[in-house]
């Protein structure tokens, strides 16, 4: 999908979408030169950002797995990257039904915490999959992404009774979520 | 480039801002502190340590933990301060590590603000120590540079501190450790984990146990003040990961080769499974449908589920009502504030508004709840009655059918927990066995949420609530394997006391007068000495022919009466060493009676899992630390069932000593 593109998270047979997990996998770029097994360690994480009226009230991310309601859940830090060979290596689980009523908007965000640009990482992507049936609903390619550190990714919002999902794909700067706060409030 | 430092080693510092991170693979205390051009600290202000985490240009975690990232800004540091000093220690609490030997060397490195390493440093070499001067970071001739230290105490952190001549330094450490305590201990214990993921070899963070994970938001709750610390004694801290993988090799323990996955030969009979749910409805709730290796485990896993579930789904409708209420506010003030609205009806039209905004989110977050309490009370419909014996209420018929057991149950229940919304469901409140710290009946009048005029009343409650625990634990226990004494000095407790004395189920009659406390508190304390001393050397069948292996229940009634200094001291000493080698304690006191003793005993209660004979809001979630209300499990008025349980015991442990 492209940025700004809004999809509804209704299920083709009217069903509502009730699980949602944004997965997040790379891998460390390789050096150049003699020692190429010497790969440098690169550290992304993974974040889920809780608003209600455009108030932050509640984050997810490596220093808090779970939100306090329960209804998002980190699967834990992943320092190096790589081990999802091609799947997730780090995810964020949203239990769409469970999230309290006053959260209007999550939004999913993805940092370098050890500095590299995108440009650095091999193979990263981050993606959006309905979990209930494991299909994919948005991915994006981060690798060679330019000079950049953070990218917002997308928000899932309510809409009427259920939830839609927009992709944002906004490069921003960052080491973690804190950093991206001004620059995500514009998407809200 | 990073430099790999050796014992006192320096290397510069290119940067001012840094980050130091430290991992130990066990939790552990993180601290700093700042020095002057002389090495001197003037004081407990130039200490950031995790009962004052934040000092200028620093910054520590306030919680013990496996992986700490400390921030340093040395701009940022008073223009006084030339050495700033990182110091590792061991939490005090009972269950972890007692020295740095027996745990992963630990490993720190500096980091620049991107990353990168600057130096790197690996403690090796400590054996007895419990605390250690990690990093040194030191300003010369205007730079600074980081030296690899690596000065180890066994004296622990007082003793650390003392040689940085901190003229405060043994009250500084008993309060350092005091705030970590109160961070770990606030929980009511680790949960269960509810989806190992065995698969990847993830990166787990600290255990989640004390209220200090949330860094944003702040929607997190904070740790209260540590005068609450005595209020709000919990469980003890222990590593989930003793829970997860019990055949876990211990480090510096002997190597055990069991593979942590097979636990049973045989796998275990499938787990009931819900019949299938009707479109649009939930599943009908099954009893013991979580994940386990029995029946019991799965209940217990179960129970556990519940207890989460119902702490999450009231944060939800928790932090919903707040925010309706805050957002409601900020329209009301701005009404208020806007001229327009005092002229014509415009105001009241947008108070209104605002009011039924408000109404309407409170609505919606009741109605999410009233779902959510339904479904967990139609499962602990279904839960409660499958329950076995030890994790049943005493009104459950599993007791009137109640036979001895062959082998100690997975875990005990003290009590239930609910919330103000939980309105009717109660949560079990499970504990594992072997208990892993002793229980403190609360007889004051602190310790009742109502008002019980008579403070002889509320002692009788204590002592039942007491009684009714003891017995529980007699029963759950094969013969033999569960032994319980009990001080009562003044004799006070008698009545109370009979369902135990009348059917001969305790080792021995009530201890009376000073001579008995003295004379059980010797023998239990000689006990513990010579387990500890015969674990410690290795050779655990040295120990006398005739020992008696069961686990000790030490009731205490009546505390401080009949005690002197040595029984006190002996009695905290059997509170610290004791849960390790199978000696529990289970006072019933009221904490002003023994008011005369001062912050001696503080440590004593702290250790304790504090319980209350009246409903009593004072135990925490170890997830987002709601105060839940404890109420005990006593036995229905004009029940016999106490009575038939005992008597079959005292006929069991007749039979087996014969």
């Amino acid at each position: 999908m492209t940025k700004g593109q809004a999809i509804s998270l209704q299920k083709n047979d009217g069903g509502s979408l009730t699980a949602v997990r944004m997965g997040l996998g790379w891998q460390a770029a390789p050096r150049r030169g003699l020692f190429g097994s010497r790969t440098r360690e690169i550290d992304l994480d993974a974040s889920a950002v809780l608003f209600a009226d455009k108030q932050p009230v509640d984050v997810v991310f490596f220093r808090h797995l779970v939100s306090d309601d329960g209804s998002v859940r980190h699967t834990g830090d992943n320092l190096v990257g790589g081990v999802g060979a091609g799947g997730d290596d780090e995810a964020i689980l949203v239990d769409l039904a469970r999230v309290p009523v006053h959260i209007d908007q999550i939004v999913f965000t993805v940092n370098s915490f050890t500095g590299q640009t995108f440009q650095e990482v091999q193979n990263a992507f981050c993606r959006l999959v309905d979990e209930t049936n494991g299909q994919e609903l948005a991915r994006y390619t981060l690798a060679g992404g330019g000079q950049y550190t953070a990218q917002i990714m997308a928000k899932v919002h309510r809409a009427g009774s259920g939830w839609q999902m927009t992709a944002i794909g906004a490069p921003a700067n960052g080491r973690t979520f804190q950093d991206l706060m001004p620059a995500i409030l514009p998407v809200l | 480039m990073t430099a790999e430092l050796v014992r006192g080693q320096n290397h510069p510092l290119p940067e001012a801002r840094l980050e130091i991170r430290v991992s130990a693979g066990t939790p552990i205390v993180a601290g700093a502190t700042l020095g002057d051009e002389h090495g001197k600290v003037h004081g407990v202000e130039w200490v950031a340590h995790p009962g004052a985490p934040t000092l200028p240009g620093l910054e520590v975690s306030k919680q013990a933990a496996a992986d700490h990232r400390l921030a340093v800004d040395l701009d940022a540091l008073a223009p006084s301060v030339h050495r700033v000093t990182v110091l590792l220690a061991l939490p005090t609490t009972t269950g972890g590590p007692a020295r740095f030997g027996a745990v992963a060397a630990p490993f720190l490195a500096v980091t620049g603000l991107d990353g990168t390493e600057v130096a790197t440093y690996t403690i090796t070499g400590l054996q007895t120590e419990t605390a250690v001067v990690a990093l040194e970071l030191y300003r010369r001739q205007g730079a600074w540079k980081v030296r690899a230290v690596g000065q180890g105490y066994a004296g622990g952190l007082a003793e650390l501190l003392t040689d940085q001549d901190l003229p405060e330094a043994r009250q500084l450490a008993a309060g350092i450790h005091e705030a970590v305590a109160h961070g770990l201990a606030r929980s009511v214990a680790a949960p269960p984990p509810r989806v190992p993921d065995a698969e990847r070899p993830r990166q787990t963070p600290a255990p989640a146990l004390g209220p200090d994970q949330t860094h944003g938001t702040g929607t997190a709750p904070q740790g209260a003040p540590p005068h609450l610390v005595g209020q709000h004694a919990g469980t003890a801290p222990h590593d989930p990961s003793a829970d997860t993988q019990p055949t876990a090799p211990m480090a510096g323990g002997p190597v055990n080769y069991t593979h942590p996955g097979r636990q049973t030969t045989a796998p275990p009979p499938p787990p009931p499974t819900a019949p299938p749910a009707e479109p649009g409805r939930p599943a009908q709730p099954v009893a013991g449908d979580a994940t386990g290796w029995s029946m019991d485990e799965r209940l217990y896993n179960q129970v556990w589920g519940m207890f989460e579930d119902l702490a999450r789904t009231t944060a939800a409708y928790r932090s919903a009502v707040d925010f309706a209420e805050s957002r409601m506010e900020q329209e009301l003030d701005r009404v208020l504030s806007d001229p327009r609205s005092r002229i014509s009806g415009q105001g009241d039209a947008a108070r209104e508004a605002a009011r039924a905004k408000h109404a309407q989110l409170v609505d919606q977050a009741r109605a999410a709840l009233d779902r959510d309490l339904a479904q967990l009370r139609a499962e602990a419909d279904v839960v409660e009655p499958a329950l076995p014996t030890a994790y049943a209420r005493w009104d459950n018929p599993v007791w009137h059918g109640y036979q001895v057991p062959m082998e100690v149950p997975m875990a005990l229940r003290l009590g239930d927990l609910h919330l103000p919304e939980s309105d009717g469901l109660r949560i079990p409140m499970l504990v594992r066995l072997p208990l892993e710290r002793g229980l403190w009946i609360d007889a004051s009048r602190s310790g009742s949420g109502d008002s019980f005029a008579d403070p002889g009343e509320l002692r009788r409650l204590a002592l039942d609530t007491a009684v009714a625990l003891a017995a529980r634990l007699l029963a759950v226990y094969p013969p033999g394997e569960f032994s319980v004494h009990v001080l009562d000095p003044a004799g006070a407790g008698a009545t109370a006391l009979a369902p135990l004395t009348q059917p001969g189920v305790l080792a021995g009659p009530p201890a009376v007068g000073a001579a008995g406390v003295a004379d059980v508190l010797g023998r239990l304390t000689q006990r513990v000495d010579l387990v500890q001393m015969a674990v410690r050397g290795g050779a655990a069948d040295a120990l006398p022919p005739g020992f008696d292996t069961a686990e000790q229940l030490l009731i205490v009634n009546d505390f401080p009466h009949g005690f002197d200094d040595r029984a006190v001291t002996q009695l905290r000493y059997l509170a610290d060493e004791g849960p390790a080698v199978g000696v529990h304690l289970m006072m019933v006191a009221d904490r002003q009676d023994a008011v005369a003793y001062g912050p001696l005993l503080d440590p004593l209660w702290r250790s304790l899992l504090r319980l209350t004979p009246t409903p009593d809001d004072h135990l925490a979630d170890p997830w987002v630390g709601h105060a839940w209300t404890y109420e005990p499990s006593l036995v229905p008025p004009g029940s016999r069932v106490l009575q038939q349980v005992l008597t079959q015991v005292a006929d069991a442990r007749r039979s087996w000593n014969r």
